[in-house]
């Protein structure tokens, strides 16, 4: 654990963690899939003084009609976020079960250099068998191959992260080179389904390796910086967080807060009409504000952050806003990202040595 | 070159397209000035599509590359290297710009449908309709070492996948009918029943099934560029692109003859001959006076054909390797190696090496040119030079005459290398009424003055599924 205050992330994918969510937004339906939207959520997130954005994604729609059934990419729309921010993390979902890991490298690193070392990547599986198809690859079935996937994928992606070394770029006037070549190597990475030579065409990203995310039940356990761990209650959190196995963790809490215009529990309620929440397991905290303190007070002793999954954004993140951040701030439970600091130096976590450059120091030193 | 009366020409009313090629690869980008960038700073990337946008240019232009440059199997470490993902670096750009169009090199070789087109459609959404895709074909293993699909394809199946590719993503573009998303708040369905579909598409290169995600964007495709120069290509590009990125804009016939012979193939296509903006690759040099702007190519010049470059364009074309070799010595006394070309930049050698080096003999003997200067002068040639009167004449001509609609510049400096262009050479070209004072529209398209995309146009059958 990095220390007493929490670290806060929110989900901001499109108008909510429920999925009739959007019919209580504050935008028509076809203002959803808008860069200002983007924006908005993203400097809000920002100047409300969360750590971290987290951006839902998959090759499939989002829901199902009469919800909505559309998304921007979510590696565009952090790119998009983090150009239109400057301090705030931004962490997209890509899944590595059907994608090619060269290019989410690629696009990982690139977020990273475009938001000067703020990027996080969470991991995720495509388990549905549409996904096959809508990618036109042989199907991944079942826990043991969707783990092997994305085991693989984030071997490859941080093997390429490291595959330029921080100093790669030399720029000698007197030998005409502007590359050290002896900084630059195959990854040469063989797997059970593919192999992938290296370098990268990104130059290693500002934090050496992104803060990488994702559940500890799936194939990356073992290869995260952030576990993100479920839990019905209090005691299952911190035994989930117990035994994450990583240096950083975060619990899933989804919440529903009092607004001024009605409770949660109404809203809640008003929303089940058209469509269930369904319960994935995780902490649900519907009602006031102050109980949501509360709790997030007692969850500091355990983890290292929360992801914040709100019922709809319009309603819950200004109260989030406006109410509860500023109250953990008063009691120094929550830690405010410092303009210029990185993603992982924010969350307390060491830029990484890399993995080629301290085999080459000690092949020298043989 | 004279100034023609502008009513006089084939083309009184024409308009010239400038583009900028953020290239991040190759020698043609100066690294050893004390001005030379980052090539991977977000701030050179801001600065340069800034600047464009200041200059009215149409479009901010991203390569790619899918592996690091090799010579003889070792990284190519003499020129500028290490980019950002295309695609990426636009999303970030598009909220930082207005009004420049932000087009992405992206291969159909090594991606797939459901995953390059959804994420050009966000490109295109998120910048508001302002996205191109540049459409490149890969064939080689060498490439495919860092791809699932590894391999290659047959060198000719690479422009069947492209086109199979293309229609496939049109018909994911097409997939959201206009309106389909509901635009009031208490609308009983976030999008009306039946005005999404399915693509299923089962071909030679795809066979695929799935939802499309997302609606048209406010230029109802993104344009689509094109860059191949084989016969194939130019096909290629006659029956599905927007834009062709060409290389024929350094010689005015060769122009002309080449925009041609693609109007030529418009027509075989079915489609109108003026349905295409031809943008040549070009390097700009600027000088104050005509002495001034040869001084600054010569500086150019030595500055990207270093002794190490000389010896290594030099090896290229002899097929062997002459590092160590004095580039300001005289030219090679062995003859030239044919070698097998297996896709890697080192391999990309001359048709006819013999001739070739044959010609370079007896001109580097005529003038008393070292190896590095016959490289200068007789290398790969590019770019126009010349004083911003003198350019904007020239190109007012060029495109008057239809030899070309505009040019992708490259700047041989980032970020600032734009700067000339667009403080000398813009203005003398809007005081010739051959460039806009204002922006006119609000797409890529509108900026080009193309027609809508080409599956809006026809029946419904044409639409691929």
């Amino acid at each position: 654990m990095s220390g007493p205050a929490l670290h806060l992330a929110v989900e901001i994918d499109g108008d909510g963690a429920h999925p009739a969510a959007w019919r209580r937004a504050a935008h028509a339906p076809d203002l959803l899939l808008s860069p200002r939207r983007v924006a908005t959520l993203a400097t809000t997130a920002e100047n409300a003084g969360f750590t971290l954005i987290t951006l839902d994604d998959g090759v499939l729609p989002p829901g199902t009609s009469p919800n909505p059934v559309g998304r921007i990419g979510a590696v565009e729309r952090a790119a998009f976020a983090a150009a239109s921010t400057s301090t705030i993390g931004v962490a997209p979902v890509v899944p590595v079960t059907y994608a090619e890991p060269f290019h989410v490298s690629g696009q990982l690193a690139s977020l990273d250099h475009v938001s000067a070392g703020r990027a996080g990547w969470v991991v995720a599986q495509e388990e549905r068998p549409e996904a096959a198809r809508a990618w036109g690859r042989p199907l991944v079935a079942e826990a043991d191959a969707w783990a092997r996937e994305s085991r693989d994928g984030v071997e490859v992606v941080r093997a390429l992260w490291d595959s330029w070394e921080d100093d790669a770029v030399i720029r000698s006037v007197a030998t005409s080179r502007y590359l050290d070549r002896d900084r630059l190597h195959y990854i040469d990475f063989t797997g059970e389904t593919y192999a992938v030579k290296g370098p990268a065409i990104v130059p290693r990203p500002p934090q050496g390796q992104l803060v990488v995310l994702g559940s500890p039940a799936d194939g990356a356990a073992g290869l995260l910086d952030v576990a993100l761990v479920g839990g019905g209650d209090l005691p299952a959190v911190a035994t989930a967080a117990a035994s994450a196995g990583a240096p950083r963790v975060f619990a899933e809490v989804e919440v529903a807060l009092d607004t001024p215009g009605a409770a949660a529990g109404e809203r809640v309620a008003d929303l089940g009409r058209h469509a269930p929440w369904t319960d994935r397991g995780r902490l649900r905290h519907i009602g006031p504000v102050e109980r949501l303190v509360a709790l997030l007070a007692d969850l500091s002793r355990h983890v290292d952050g929360v992801r914040l999954h709100p019922l709809v954004l319009d309603e819950d993140l200004p109260v989030l806003s406006r109410l509860v951040l500023p109250a953990l701030s008063e009691r120094r439970l929550v830690a405010r990202p410092l303009p210029g600091t990185s993603l992982r130096a924010t969350l307390g976590l060491e830029r990484p040595a890399n993995r080629f450059a301290a085999t080459a120091v000690q092949e020298g030193a043989r | 070159m004279t100034r023609t009366d502008p009513l006089d020409v084939p083309r009184p009313h024409a308009q010239l397209h400038f583009g900028v090629f953020f290239q991040g690869v190759n020698h043609w980008t100066i690294w050893s000035a004390p001005e030379s960038g980052s090539q991977i700073d977000p701030a050179s990337f801001r600065r340069v599509a800034q600047t464009a946008e200041r200059g009215l240019f149409d479009a901010f232009f991203l390569g790619e590359g899918l592996r690091l440059r090799e010579v003889d199997g070792r990284i190519h470490d003499l020129d500028v290297a290490g980019r950002p993902d295309a695609i990426t670096q636009l999303a970030a750009l598009a909220a930082v710009t207005r009004r420049i169009g932000l087009v992405s090199t992206s291969n159909s070789t090594f991606n797939e449908p459901a995953d390059l087109a959804r994420r050009l459609s966000g490109l295109d959404l998120l910048s508001e309709g302002r996205a191109g895709w540049n459409v490149v074909t890969t064939d080689n293993a060498w490439t495919g070492a860092n791809f699932r699909r590894g391999g290659y394809l047959d060198h000719a199946d690479r422009y069947r996948r492209a086109e199979e590719f293309l229609a496939v993503a049109r018909a994911l573009w097409d997939g959201w009918e206009d309106g389909a998303v509901a635009g009031s708040a208490n609308a009983t369905a976030w999008s009306a029943p039946g005005t999404i579909h399915h693509v299923r598409h089962k071909g030679a290169q795809f066979d695929v099934d799935l939802a499309p995600t997302l609606p048209r964007s406010a230029q109802g495709h993104p344009v689509i560029f094109q860059a191949g120069d084989s016969g194939e290509g130019r096909d290629f590009a006659a029956r599905n692109a927007d834009v062709i990125f060409s290389a024929h804009g350094g010689d005015f016939d060769d122009a002309l003859a080449f925009a041609e012979d693609i109007r030529r193939r418009l027509r075989v296509a079915g489609r109108p001959d003026d349905d295409l903006r031809i943008l040549p690759g070009t390097e700009i040099i600027i000088g104050a006076t005509e002495e001034e702007a040869q001084e600054k190519k010569r500086w150019v010049r030595r500055q990207q054909v270093t002794p190490a470059t000389a010896l290594g364009i030099a090896g290229l074309l002899w097929g062997i390797d002459l590092s160590g070799r004095d580039a300001d010595g005289p030219l090679p006394e062995e003859d030239p190696v044919v070698t097998e070309n297996d896709g890697s930049f080192g391999a990309r050698r001359v048709a006819d090496p013999r001739a070739v080096v044959a010609e370079w003999r007896a001109k580097a003997a005529a003038h008393g040119w070292s190896l590095r200067e016959a490289v200068i002068e007789l290398g790969p040639q590019r770019g126009h030079v010349g004083t911003p009167s003198g350019l904007a004449d020239k190109f007012a001509h060029y495109v008057r005459h239809g030899a070309v609609d505009g040019f992708n510049v490259t700047p041989y400096l980032v970020p600032d290398g734009l700067d000339d262009i667009v403080d000398l050479l813009v203005p003398a070209l809007q005081e010739r009424g051959v460039y806009r004072t204002e922006y006119t529209g609000s797409t890529l398209r509108d900026h080009l003055g193309l027609r809508e995309p080409l599956t809006h146009r026809c029946a419904p059958e044409r639409r691929a599924g």
